[in-house]
């Protein structure tokens, strides 16, 4: 699912295993939580270890861009695997500029 | 276009049950020899059809979701998720990119995902009586498709 660590300022999230509309929830009240205890300048969301994702995943980082962008602080998504890239390209979420 | 494989299976509409549906699409078209990208387009399009059912499909009680995929002999893999739920009453506006009736940060881009990964897309739909989501895919490397 997810590992999370908080350093200078930046919240990194470790995303692994399958994303979807089962488990999307459950990452994302472990996300907000960490953020709204440390308040973080930059959010990372890095997919590295994600194996399966669908458009539930879109809809986690769309909600993060919101969540991060309201206290003030920076998403950046990096470490995307190439099996989802096609699914990224289709979200248009690299005209939100989070893609590293 | 002869049917030479076909399996069916249904489950009861609990989210949990999503991973189990698209992996046993994916293990029933292995013997098609699919290429990766192949099985990850059948899964994430079988992943939005199969949460389409249980999100929109049953939203307020549980129902039951049915699957059934018919392998043909020109390496076609033709799977039909379906539910008696509530139904669609705009079908047009349900597939536009973007468009969703969901409060849970769902994006709006199940149909896009179905259309864009797969090679064929056709929904049925009666309110009142429920959904049947048809996804064709080709299998390139089937041996069923060689002469």
């Amino acid at each position: 699912m997810v590992d999370m660590n908080y350093r200078d300022g930046v919240v990194t999230a470790r995303l692994f295993g399958e994303i979807d509309h089962h488990i999307a929830p459950q990452i994302r009240g472990e996300i907000d939580a960490r953020c709204e205890s440390c308040r973080p300048a930059r959010l990372v969301l890095d997919f590295g270890k994600v194996g399966f994702m669908d458009s539930s995943g879109i809809g986690l980082i769309m909600g993060r861009y919101r969540m991060i962008s309201l206290i003030g602080g920076k998403l950046e998504v990096v470490n995307v695997p190439q099996n989802l890239k096609k699914i990224f390209v289709l979200s248009g979420l690299e005209s939100l500029g989070v893609m590293k | 276009m002869n049917i030479v494989n076909s399996m069916k299976l249904s489950f009861i509409s609990k989210s949990a049950n999503e991973s189990f549906a698209r992996s046993a699409v994916a293990a029933f078209l292995l013997p098609l020899d699919p290429t990766v990208a192949e099985i990850a387009d059948v899964k994430t399009a079988v992943s939005e059809a199969v949460t389409n059912a249980i999100v929109h499909g049953y939203p307020d009680a549980f129902g039951t979701v049915y699957i059934e995929v018919n392998l043909t002999d020109s390496g076609k893999a033709v799977i039909k998720i379906r539910d008696k739920g509530v139904g669609i009453p705009d079908i047009e506006q349900a597939m536009e990119p973007l468009y969703t009736t969901s409060t849970d940060e769902r994006a709006g881009l199940g149909f896009a995902v179905m259309q864009s990964f797969m090679d064929s897309v056709k929904v049925r739909s009666t309110v009142g009586k429920g959904t049947t989501v048809t996804l064709e895919k080709n299998i390139i490397r089937s041996p069923y498709g060689k002469k």
